[in-house]
């Protein structure tokens, strides 16, 4: 065991890990975030997903010792229940979910992406996330409630496009 | 929008601060009508409308029901049912469900049967009907009118054209118990009146899930809670020599070692901890039993001693077909395939000297309660079972076996145990959806009409839902010592009632028994024949059981019979039939899809390159639970064998709509979802275990894959009950996508997933 300092959605947390935890395990079980999930604990599935310094991670399979430090985002660090993200606005506006466990995997995947990526295309999205899995296949919704938020967050320029 | 507190208060306490108007019924067979299993004592009694319904103090509504909410919406429909019901704003009626302490017991949630079981003239719609007219006939005499001078909205019951004159439920039901049975006379409000059921209204749950506040099981934190894993055999029918203790001796965390006949599992402070701990623990393990081979599997389910079941049998098919100017016959083959939730299955147990309580994402509840008990040596009135949701599910993945693996451990600390699943041992171990080899057998005359059908179809079971009585019926269970529910071959008895639950009889014969029909086709000849053999893994209900793979076969098999007698596939089905359902959302498929009637194969598509082609498929859901026609089109790249599904019409019915955007919701991910299943999904063994236990080797489609574009058609049916929703889409779409490969290309395939060979 030994100290590492993560800093969580804007919040630095002290805590004793052996440093060779997955990250996830600490966001889940010692800061008791409901974002982060454990679906498959072999980075297969996006379920366990943080953005970490604007990546998007597996954190399943990241070792504490490797964010210590860094910024690190997750699912509840883009907003509240009464003030959702744009993001997860769309995501509630287009109804995209059904048992939602895997929102998680795919609203941070997408917005690490289009971050990035702010002029991505639909094909550039869509490519974006074929790592992350929805097995309720929700997909068409999702892809939707991105789409929405990416055309009304994509750079003045592109209107014209 | 995070759910309520862990420990919900007990209904007495919660009664007693908050006053309320209790109604309640006396239907009591509800879940036995169902499933076939009595009530389990303990729950509020469902005859009493206090059971379903109670309106506090300051107006607002609670109902409880024994329908969950899996992802499939059916909670926001339930909220909006009371709603309307009583007239109230959607807002003002909290929900809670399947907890085996405060909810009625209405068995499992499964089968699509929550959507008839709630919604028609019985259970939580029929609860709220009698309440509203014990509150209408409360405000009659509290007012001195009569009660047809009255109007209600928002919760106050006011005298028409007189607004002042008014009573509000609070002030009529003032803390006091009703004590009312369930009217079955109380009525309904009919469709035409509805202004919350019936709209797209979102789900209360969405923001709490999209900004990751929202409590699943997986979410679950009680006081001192330890974290468990277990050591599944490293091959089917492996048991267990011994365990190597000292192998983990001094590990962080560990809390104990517990095992319990062939169960081994771990317990420690966190859940890293524990996963180490199972990893390294040294287990000795006989070697497995061996498997079939799966090569051979299909062919060799024939072989094997059987139970037979005659779905119907007019008597007469072998001369039918004797005689018959045509005979076409066909084999249809589908792989077990996995529930393969994106959340490997967790569950929490609290399990103290002489009680227990169970977090659990089951679909049975109270069936937990009394397995539960059974393995922890505990009556079941002692053991609570609380539903927390779970990863989607689709039927039974290892939510039941995990529930039993937490109260184990936690039986063997004293504490709180949280078990979470790895990906290998959820997949390993889970109650496959069942495969099947199926024979289709049919007669046409010389001018192209069915004459006779025969369906004979091979099924290997092993478990099930564990029910009242059998946690042998998943791998916990078998583990600790508990038998599978047992298996007796037996020879097939004339059918006595008719009965299309499996969808085993295709949907273009009469379907006659009894000297009734009760089929939705013309086709006088007809014999189902099921053989039921036993199965080297467990399986279970997997979305749409039994009732996708007969309905590709039947589906395939029709478009095969089109074929030949070079006849449009949709018009070959409307000849056939006479169910007016089915051909409603037959025709409103292929309306929308602007279906061109001709023959399949699609004249003059070349034999290399890519193609492009259009298949059809209808069902009529469990013989008379929901309804849906579907139209696809595909690209074939007959190169490299890739299938594009490029577009899809839905059209489904499922009676009344209570929330049409939940429907479509439903509509579109089954069909997405049997097109993965239809596609690519497989479970594969070698000799010893089975090889598909992660996402490189069960492949589901991703997020990133082509979607097609889907186009849902709803036919409303304000008339008619109503019936299931979230199986239909799912049962047609592998045969659809089938019969298109074979319009693009003229090859038919047979054998699920329709990969190019």
């Amino acid at each position: 065991m030994s100290a590492i300092t993560l800093k969580v959605n804007g919040q630095t947390h002290a805590l004793d890990l052996d440093p060779a935890t997955p990250l996830l395990y600490a966001l889940s079980d010692d800061l008791e975030l409901r974002g982060p999930k454990f679906g498959c604990g072999l980075g297969q599935c996006g379920a366990c997903t943080a953005i970490v310094n604007g990546t998007a991670i597996r954190s399943c399979v990241t070792p504490v010792s490797t964010v210590a430090g860094k910024d690190i985002i997750t699912l509840e660090g883009l907003g509240t229940p009464a003030k959702p993200h744009p993001l997860q606005r769309a995501f509630i506006d287009e109804q995209a979910a059904q048992c939602g466990f895997c929102l998680n995997a795919v609203i941070l995947t997408a917005k690490a992406f289009l971050d990035k990526n702010p002029k991505a295309t639909e094909t550039e999205i869509q490519q974006a996330l074929s790592g992350v899995l929805c097995r309720c296949f929700t997909h068409t919704r999702m892809h939707a409630a991105i789409q929405r938020y990416a055309k009304a967050s994509a750079p003045a320029a592109e209107a014209v496009r | 929008m995070t759910r309520g507190p862990l420990v919900s208060p007990r209904r007495r306490d919660f009664l007693k601060t908050a006053g309320a108007l209790i109604v309640g019924f006396s239907m009591g067979g509800e879940a036995r009508a169902q499933f076939g299993i009595a009530p389990i004592p303990g729950s509020p009694a469902n005859g009493q409308l206090d059971s379903w319904l109670a309106i506090a103090a300051d107006g607002s509504i609670t109902a409880y029901s024994g329908k969950e909410e899996l992802g499939q919406g059916i909670a926001t429909a339930q909220q909006q049912l009371v709603a309307e019901e009583l007239s109230v704003p959607f807002n003002r009626v909290t929900l809670i469900y399947c907890d085996t302490a405060l909810t009625p017991d209405q068995s499992y949630t499964a089968g699509s049967q929550s959507h008839p079981a709630n919604f028609n003239h019985s259970n939580l719609a029929q609860a709220a009907a009698t309440a509203r007219e014990a509150l209408f006939k409360m405000a009659s005499e509290r007012l001195g009118v009569p009660q047809d001078r009255l109007a209600g909205s928002g919760g106050v019951i006011a005298v028409k054209g007189d607004g002042a004159k008014q009573v509000t439920y609070a002030q009529l039901v003032g803390g006091r118990k009703l004590n009312l049975t369930l009217d079955p006379q109380a009525r309904r409000k009919p469709v035409n009146e509805w202004t919350v059921l019936g709209k797209p209204v979102g789900r209360p749950d969405m923001p709490a899930m999209a900004t990751g506040r929202f409590e699943y099981v997986h979410n679950v934190r009680l006081p001192g809670m330890l974290h468990g894993r277990v050591v599944r055999p490293p091959a089917v029918g492996a048991t267990l020599i011994g365990v190597d203790e000292s192998s983990v001796k001094g590990m962080p965390g560990l809390v104990k070692v517990v095992t319990r006949k062939n169960f081994v599992g771990v317990v420690a402070e966190k859940p890293w901890q524990a996963m180490q701990a199972a990893a390294r623990l040294k287990v000795d393990w006989t070697p497995g039993v061996g498997l079939p081979k799966q090569s051979e599997f299909h062919e060799s389910l024939r072989r094997q001693p059987s139970r037979d079941i005659l779905l119907v049998d007019s008597g007469d098919t072998a001369s039918t077909l004797a005689g018959a100017a045509t005979v076409l016959k066909a084999t249809y083959l589908h792989p077990f395939q996995m529930h393969g939730s994106m959340g490997s299955s967790c569950a929490v147990a609290n399990v103290e000297a002489d009680r227990a309580t169970v977090y659990s994402s089951t679909q049975g509840v109270w069936y937990q309660k009394t397995t539960c008990a059974m393995i922890l040596g505990l009556k079941p009135e002692d053991v609570r079972a609380i539903y927390r949701r779970g990863s989607g599910c689709y039927g039974l993945n290892g939510a039941d076996t995990v529930t039993y693996d937490a109260a184990i451990l936690s039986q063997a600390v004293g504490k709180p145990v949280r078990v979470q699943l790895s990906r290998k041992d959820e997949m390993a171990w889970e109650n496959y959806g069942n495969a099947w080899t199926i024979e289709e057998r049919a007669g046409l005359d010389a001018a192209g009409n069915i004459l006779a059908w025969e369906h004979e179809a091979w099924t290997p079971g092993l478990g099930n839902r564990p029910g009242q009585n059998t946690p042998g019926n998943v791998v916990t269970g078998m583990l600790i010592g508990y038998p599978p529910a047992p298996f007796s071959p037996g020879a097939a008895q004339p059918p006595r009632a008719y009965s299309n639950n499996s969808n085993g009889v295709p949907s273009y014969v009469a379907g006659r028994v009894a000297g009734v029909n009760s089929g939705t086709g013309t086709v006088k000849s007809e014999k189902v024949l099921v053989h039921n053999v036993v199965s080297p893994f467990w399986t279970g209900p997997l979305r749409s059981p039994a009732r996708l793979p007969n309905t590709f076969a039947h589906e395939s098999f029709m478009d095969e019979l089109a074929a030949h007698v070079k006849v449009d596939p949709v018009e070959f089905r409307l000849r056939h039939l006479h169910d007016e359902r089915v051909i409603g959302v037959l025709t409103a498929a292929a309306k929308a899809a602007k279906w061109e009637t001709r023959p399949s194969p699609k004249s003059g598509n070349r034999r290399t390159g890519v193609v492009t082609g259009r298949g059809v498929a209808c069902v009529a859901y469990e013989g008379d639970n929901g309804y849906t026609g579907i139209v696809v089109d595909v690209e074939v790249n007959q190169e490299t064998g890739k299938v594009s599904v490029k577009r899809m019409w839905v059209a489904i019915d499922a009676g009344p709509i209570s929330n049409p955007d939940g429907l479509r919701n439903q509509a579109e991910g089954g069909a997405l979802q049997g097109m993965s299943r239809a596609l690519g999904e497989e479970v594969t063994w070698d000799d010893q275990r089975v090889t598909s236990v992660d996402w490189r080797t069960y492949h589901s489609l991703p997020l990133g894959f082509d979607l097609p574009a889907i186009e849902c058609v709803l036919v409303n049916r304000p008339g008619e009950e109503a019936t299931g929703a979230g199986e239909t889409s799912i049962t047609v779409i592998a045969a659809a996508i089938g019969n298109a490969i074979f319009d693009a290309t003229g090859v038919r395939l047979r054998q699920i997933p329709l990969t190019p060979e």
